[in-house]
């Protein structure tokens, strides 16, 4: 980035360094006024270079759940706009800022946009500035006005201050687990309901207003806008190697990232952790477990749940999650204690995950319900085999059967499950439900009660 | 250039023509949506495909050309 701008804007007696160690995205001091945020990050970087092929080099990947590398997003996105060219005199791309953070465990979206809204905002204009687009959304979960209001006074701020350089809109985006989905929020942008579309065309194609696309999670957005001023290589001083590349952190688990612990911990929150962490330390950064665990959820209702043990070494990054049968997701992980069932408490999200169906696709109409009854036989009634294997059989059926990923979600979630608990599965089918089912639920399941989904 | 089957989920009201017409490639799940067999079409069934294609009531059957 340019010094001399920096130090104009920060005063000469401050020199702007980039952030030694964690946290990097969230200011224990936050939220700053925009002031004495560009006194400590520096002014963002526009026209620094190819901030495309920087983040590239970051291997920085998508933090709202599908770990998508970002900077090949943007290229993406990029190319279409340049193909599309300009359209009844309102050329460009758009950017939209995903922070309705619809997985019920993540709190991570919520804190960043409160704490570091100008983090969020600085990179919604960079990547807008490389991507082509002339004007930016920024989605919130509609009930949450307070975080709204908070978005705009940030906004406001940057307008008075004439720093305002992409106008950005922000956008409630309806309670519901698929709205916030990437072709749902373009879909309620069009003007329809927020409910995922069919693809091709895919958003970097043709998304809001007919336009390219790009949509990026909030958090991925704020790791842009350091990426942008200190560089790929300060972003990957955080991180594991990869097996046979010397030096500090590359490939897909560059970086940090923030994660939601919850559940048995004595200190749940949102902890900015090195990715590749180990789940253990991280166990012990959210002051280990309050009670016996037997299991984690890792990357939310999307992810997987791995037996406590042998979870515990797993190093915190998507490729090692997914080879361990969980992901990352968008950065949660709930601890479940002993004195749960994984049974029942895995019948309850199946329930909550059927009720958050758009109602679109027959495949999770009719198969998200048949799960979701599955499930609850196998906890509270006969967990045969009969019952088992029609769980399996469901799981099959509906993969990648839906316009969006929801049901290949439930199904992988449901998946890990029948594999975690088998041993509970084979105590309930000999001695009937555990005394456990009837503890009240660790997961949260916004507005979900039991047996809604009939 | 191979071709391969595609169903729009969202339009499928599982009417079943595709089932009837191509067997083949194409089965009913429980509810009587359609599971399209995996891979390209053959060439040998690729008419039937074209026929199963344009029968479908909500133009839900696609059949794409890979690249």
């Amino acid at each position: 980035m340019s010094a001399a701008r920096a130090m104009r804007a920060a005063g000469p007696a401050r020199r702007v360094l980039p952030p030694n160690g964690l946290p990097r995205l969230i200011p224990p001091d936050g939220p700053l006024p925009l002031a004495d945020h560009i006194g400590r990050y520096g002014p963002a970087p526009f026209q620094a270079g190819d901030l495309i092929t920087v983040v590239e080099q970051a291997g920085l990947t998508g933090r709202g759940g599908a770990s998508f590398p970002a900077g090949r997003k943007m290229r993406t996105v990029a190319q279409a706009g340049r193909k599309a060219g300009p359209l009844r005199g309102s050329g460009g791309t758009i950017v939209v800022a995903n922070g309705a953070e619809s997985e019920p465990a993540s709190g991570k979206d919520r804190l960043l946009l409160t704490r570091a809204p100008h983090l969020v905002l600085d990179g919604i204009a960079l990547a807008a500035e490389a991507v082509g687009a002339a004007r930016g959304y920024l989605t919130v979960d509609e009930r949450q006005d307070e975080l709204a209001l908070h978005l705009a006074a940030a906004i406001g701020e940057r307008e008075r201050a004439g720093q305002n350089w992409v106008p950005v809109q922000i956008l409630g985006v309806p309670a519901r687990y698929v709205a916030s989905q990437e072709t749902a929020v373009i879909s309620q942008l069009n003007g329809g309901a927020a409910k995922p579309a069919f693809v091709p065309p895919r958003p970097f194609e043709k998304g809001a207003h007919g336009r390219p696309t790009l949509v990026q999670n909030v958090e991925t957005l704020a790791h842009i806008a350091l990426i942008a001023r200190f560089g790929a290589d300060w972003f990957r001083d955080l991180g594991p190697a990869p097996a046979g590349v010397p030096g500090p952190g590359a490939g897909p688990a560059a970086g940090s990232a923030l994660i939601t612990v919850s559940g048995a911990v004595n200190r749940p929150g949102v902890y900015e952790i090195a990715l590749g962490m180990p789940v253990g330390e991280l166990i012990s950064w959210a002051g280990g477990p309050s009670e016996r665990p037997q299991a984690f959820l890792a990357g939310g209702y999307f992810g997987g749940w791995l037996p406590y043990d042998q979870a515990l070494d797993v190093p915190v990054s998507d490729p090692a999650l997914r080879a361990a049968g969980a992901a990352l997701g968008s950065g949660v992980l709930v601890l479940l204690p002993e004195s749960a069932c994984g049974l029942a408490e895995t019948a309850w999200i199946a329930g909550f995950l059927a009720t958050q169906s758009a109602g679109q696709c027959g495949p999770c109409v009719n198969g998200l319900p048949a799960l979701a009854g599955m499930l609850e036989q196998l906890a509270f009634g006969r967990a045969d085999r009969q019952a088992l294997g029609w769980a399996q059989r469901l799981v099959t059926l509906v993969t990648r059967r839906g316009a969006c990923h929801l049901p290949d979600g439930a199904a992988a979630f449901v998946a890990s499950a029948l594999a975690t608990f088998a041993d509970e599965i084979r105590q309930h089918a000999a001695a009937g439900p555990c005394s456990r089912v009837r503890r009240r639920p660790v997961l949260p399941a916004p507005g979900y009660v039991w047996g809604q989904w009939k | 250039m191979s071709r391969s089957l595609r169903v729009n989920p969202i339009a499928c009201e599982a009417h079943g023509m595709c089932v009837e017409l191509l067997p083949e490639l194409i089965t009913a799940d429980p509810w009587g949506y359609p599971i399209i067999a995996p891979g390209p079409v053959p060439g040998h069934l690729l008419p039937l495909a074209r026929r199963a294609v344009a029968a479908c009531p909500t133009l839900a059957l696609l059949l794409d050309q890979n690249e």
